[in-house]
């Protein structure tokens, strides 16, 4: 085997690991908030489970870019795509450690029922399951396009955001009874649009690696 | 030749008899810098190293056109003092290539040509021309032995020594540490970048790490051409040429 091909077969390798990492985001994200529409307590706990899985597989992705670093000292697009890889694991970990975060809410609320729907708050699960598999798949594809659509696609998460914080305040305005629940709703508000911000975070990286530069911010 | 010791070469074009070796170069190398030159074999990086001290002027059919100019004046104009050109230019070369007689001969020796006689004035050159090249420590005691009794990374410094005893403005290094194991390559190259304060440098490397270790800047020659010639960082982390791209990341060469 050339020098080469060991080279991309190693790459591959990460290819595929980043993938099997976005599936475990994706369950991780969606049962999360499954648990709490559901008020599924078993199903918050596999949330931890998947977290765990989440965050060994950022040590192992890690250590198989630094040994590619340290063996092959990449350069070029080579060199960027290897340290794209490693920023990106670091934002796809945090991405697992909020999704805890919703899972760990949702076990505190009891049968109570919910003072506001759930609806905006699905969705906006919806739509940032979908912006990290977009973020990961840019990278595998090296698709630019699909990573620079990650910033628009951010401000329908951070309408909902706005919407549903609007919503809180006027509860708790209407009866401060409902301040308990609002409070948690709002955190959960804030990680799902976290996630958002890691997964155009992403984007940048599958830029950087494509380009060369990080796309420049205009807002 | 004033003060300024940059390099500025124009429609270069070089030919060993028929065969075109470079094929019009432009480059403007800065003085006080470390120039990197890299490029699969063959593909010049040598023969123009060379054109800078016309040592080119030594081969039978070889025939050179365009311009290059040191410091502003065109070396190859008529009149020009090759032997002060050659003064003002070191070289190393990647065989370590001391003189068979003393260390302290072989420092002294383009300071004999010169004209310098006195003892204590050939022993300071010596002295400061050794410590420059980080090998005092190593041979103050043993001046008068043979340098071929030095190691191969101590030989090479002995010659990057024997080069600067001369005062040159620019030094010329063709692959400099191929023959050298890690740790005298280490020391030859933390040597390069002391000296880019005082000196212009220009070396060829096949060691793609060794470039990006060292050099400010670095030129990518192909089949006698100057491909890509960016910042060293820029080169290796986004080179604008997909064959500068391809040799670097061993696609091909």
């Amino acid at each position: 085997m050339s020098i080469r091909a060991k080279y991309e077969k190693e790459l591959q390798g990460i290819f595929d690991s980043l993938v099997l990492m976005c599936r475990h985001i994706e369950a991780a994200i969606e049962k999360c908030v499954k648990a709490l529409t559901d008020c599924d307590f078993e199903l918050a706990r596999d949330v931890f489970e998947e977290e765990k899985q989440i965050d060994e597989m950022e040590r192992s992705i890690e250590q198989a870019c630094f040994k590619i670093l340290l063996m092959e000292t990449p350069v070029a697009r080579d060199f960027r795509e290897v340290s794209a890889a490693l920023k990106m694991i670091t934002d796809l970990e945090r991405i697992g450690d909020q999704a805890r975060d919703i899972a760990e809410i949702a076990i505190q609320f009891k049968d109570e029922g919910y003072i506001k729907k759930l609806t905006d708050i699905t969705k906006m699960a919806v739509i940032v399951i979908q912006m990290v598999k977009d973020g990961v798949q840019a990278y595998i594809n090296r698709d630019l396009e699909l990573a620079r659509s990650l910033d628009a696609t951010d401000d329908k998460v951070d309408g909902l955001f706005n919407k549903v914080m609007a919503d809180c305040i006027e509860l708790v305005k209407k009866d401060p009874d409902n301040a308990e629940q609002a409070v948690m709703l709002l955190m959960i508000n804030k990680y799902l649009e976290r996630i958002g911000d890691h997964a155009v975070n992403i984007g940048e990286w599958v830029e950087f690696a494509l380009t060369g530069s990080h796309p420049k911010k205009i807002k | 030749m004033d003060n300024k010791f940059n390099i500025t070469v124009k429609n270069c074009d070089l030919y060993y008899g028929d065969f075109q070796a470079l094929k019009n170069i432009n480059i403007d190398i800065d003085e006080r810098e470390v120039t990197a030159f890299i490029g699969p074999s063959g593909c010049g990086k040598s023969t123009f190293i060379k054109t800078f001290n016309r040592m080119n002027d030594l081969i039978e059919d070889c025939r050179i056109t365009g311009e290059i100019k040191i410091g502003g004046e065109n070396i190859y104009a008529k009149g020009t003092d090759v032997t002060l050109l050659r003064k003002n230019i070191g070289m190393v070369f990647q065989k370590p290539n001391p003189f068979p007689m003393s260390i302290y001969d072989n420092v002294a020796f383009a300071p004999r040509t010169f004209g310098i006689k006195k003892k204590t004035e050939l022993d300071a050159i010596v002295e400061r021309s050794l410590k420059q090249a980080g090998l005092w420590g190593e041979v103050k005691d043993r001046l008068r032995k043979n340098a071929m009794g030095l190691s191969g990374g101590q030989q090479q410094r002995l010659c990057i020594a024997r080069a600067l005893a001369a005062e040159p403005k620019i030094l010329l290094m063709d692959e400099p540490t191929s023959a050298l194991d890690p740790i005298s390559t280490g020391k030859i190259e933390e040597l390069i970048n002391e000296l880019k304060v005082d000196y212009t440098i220009v070396i060829v490397t096949h060691n793609m790490q060794q470039a990006t270790r060292i050099s400010d800047k670095t030129a990518f020659f192909l089949l006698g051409e100057i491909i890509e010639y960016a910042k060293t960082g820029e080169l290796f982390s986004n080179p604008k040429d997909k064959r500068a791209e391809n040799y670097i990341t061993g696609r091909f060469g």
